[in-house]
């Protein structure tokens, strides 16, 4: 279960990025944020897991908060954090297999990720995860032979070695061509089922959003201006999340430019 | 509406400099620096006209080549190797710790300074220079040798290394920040798998540039083929030094050939 309350980031001293945000997202749901760019997406994933630091509020995850840790409880809280990202981030020069086992780097000693003695029950669950995927063959492959729908279902094994209580995924298909992006879509879906995890996916295409979560948050200006299931999503709702102005926002000025802008 | 046709337009490259009277102003500058610092130099035309047939005298003398104190050669050249691969090995062990330090994205501020200072020290002095010093500490020879060049090749490789790093792909550390990995693991596996390929160009690279500064700094005592090198010029014996000369430049060609080749082929 995942509680965010009052979260407001702010960039120095302009506009802030999210503006008093109130989210949450129980076990099992798989949670898709839509919003046109610049709407603060990025920003609500990585301030969950302080990759963005929030100027205000509070992030509850199962009970802990997250805002207050410093630096080796935030690290430990992190590993059960799992984050898969537009350009996947792995790794290129090491082999899939390594790439993987980065999931575990923080549980297991230095002396052991230095010298590549990987724990035996973390090979094997490596494995069993890369073959769950389809992706097994590979292990001993560079990270930067693999296909891009490949390299994000190296980057999903990555987040899933965690063990994690969340998955945050900022725009996971974005890069990928549509076959490869349904197929990252479908296992995201699935694996929020069978583990039981809150998942968050930043999209932009919001057929895909529609189509594979049950839950659609829409953002705009760093506020949640829409959180209901995908047959809500009508035309309405879609003029607000991309082209409108929350109305407590509009000033003069921008209600006429967004106007222009519009018709 | 513009009236002219297409036939009739013309384009020019617009100047490197736009402003004319800066674009003049430097050329003309130049130019008259040049005339000054040749006309104010004290060159002594008599003196370089003898110099111009003892030059003569000298190429003459060194023709053939003289191969019969072989033995001394190759004893010179395998002394400079010696030097240039110690200094190249301790240089590099010496440089991956300071390039981290001297990168801006990974190091803290403090660190991040003083490994600058040490590659600006370190860069600061011709290995000439620093061989002198180095000589007059620790006494002529091969190890007076190995420090001058293994401060060379800190000044060169972690520098060249730091800028690699502060050209890294971010995301790939924010993947590992991400999943709770601690800092060292982080520059073990998100940092250094981006920055090998370039380590080990460089590493090459300094080798064939150390086997070179070798010869050089073996010149003012730091032995090697240099010391060599300079007692044929001290004997007046012009032939083995042109031999010398001849399998230095040999040498490094093949060094160089190689090191290249290396390069090229890491991906």
């Amino acid at each position: 279960m995942l509680r965010i309350t009052h979260l407001i980031k702010r960039y120095g001293n302009g506009e802030p990025v999210l503006k008093d945000l109130n989210l949450e997202v129980p076990d099992e749901s798989l949670v898709s944020i839509i919003g046109a760019s610049g709407a603060g997406k990025s920003t609500l994933l990585r301030c969950i897991n302080r990759l963005v630091e929030p100027t205000s509020g509070s992030i509850e995850l199962n009970g802990q908060e997250l805002t207050t840790l410093k630096r080796d409880e935030l690290r430990k809280s992190r590993r059960r954090i799992g984050m898969i990202f537009q350009g996947f981030n792995l790794v290129d020069r090491l082999t899939v297999m390594e790439n993987v086992q980065c999931g575990r780097l923080g549980y297991i000693p230095y002396w052991r990720a230095a010298l590549r003695r990987y724990p035996a029950e973390d090979i094997e669950r490596a494995f069993h995860l890369m073959e769950r995927v389809g992706i097994a063959k590979y292990a001993n492959k560079r990270a930067d032979e693999l296909s891009g729908g490949e390299r994000q279902r190296v980057g999903v094994v990555r987040a899933l070695m965690q063990n994690p209580e969340i998955l945050l995924a900022d725009e996971p298909t974005a890069s990928l061509d549509p076959v490869s992006s349904r197929q990252i879509m479908e296992l995201l879906q699935n694996l929020a089922d069978e583990l039981k995890l809150p998942v968050l996916i930043n999209i932009h295409n919001v057929a895909e959003a529609k189509e594979f979560t049950r839950r659609i948050v829409g953002m705009r200006f760093g506020r949640l201006i829409f959180d209901g299931k995908p047959s809500d999503l009508d035309d309405d709702a879609m003029d607000a999340v991309y082209s409108g102005t929350p109305s407590d926002e509009r000033e003069d000025t921008g209600a006429a430019f967004t106007r222009a802008v519009t018709q | 509406m513009s009236t002219a046709t297409p036939s009739s337009r013309h384009w020019r490259k617009p100047p490197f400099i736009t402003n004319p009277l800066l674009r003049w102003g430097i050329l003309i500058g130049c130019v008259v620096y040049a005339v000054w610092a040749l006309y104010t130099l004290p060159f002594d035309w008599a003196r370089i006209q003898e110099g111009m047939s003892r030059a003569q005298r000298i190429f003459s003398g060194a023709f053939p080549p003289s191969f019969e104190r072989s033995e001394l050669l190759i004893e010179g050249l395998l002394e400079s190797f010696k030097i240039a691969i110690l200094a190249t090995l301790l240089g590099l062990a010496l440089s991956v710790p300071i390039a981290f330090m001297a990168a801006r994205n990974i190091a803290a501020k403090p660190i991040y300074l003083l490994g600058r200072g040490l590659i600006i020290t370190a860069r600061s002095f011709h290995p000439v220079i620093v061989a002198i010093l180095f000589v007059k500490a620790v006494g002529f020879g091969p190890i007076a040798g190995v420090l001058t060049l293994t401060i060379y090749s800190i000044g060169f490789v972690a520098k060249m290394l730091a800028e690699r790093i502060e050209e890294i792909d971010w995301g790939q550390v924010e993947a590992l920040r991400s999943s709770g990995t601690r800092y060292v693991a982080v520059l073990q596996f998100a940092v250094l798998p981006q920055i090998m390929p370039r380590q080990i160009g460089l590493a090459m690279y300094q080798l064939d540039s150390n086997l070179r500064a070798s010869a050089v700094v073996g010149i003012v005592g730091a032995g090697g083929i240099g010391a060599t090198l300079m007692n044929a010029f001290g004997r007046y014996d012009y032939a083995f030094a042109l031999a010398i000369t001849l399998v230095i430049i040999a040498v490094i060609l093949v060094v160089e050939a190689i090191s290249g080749r290396i390069r090229r082929n890491i991906w």
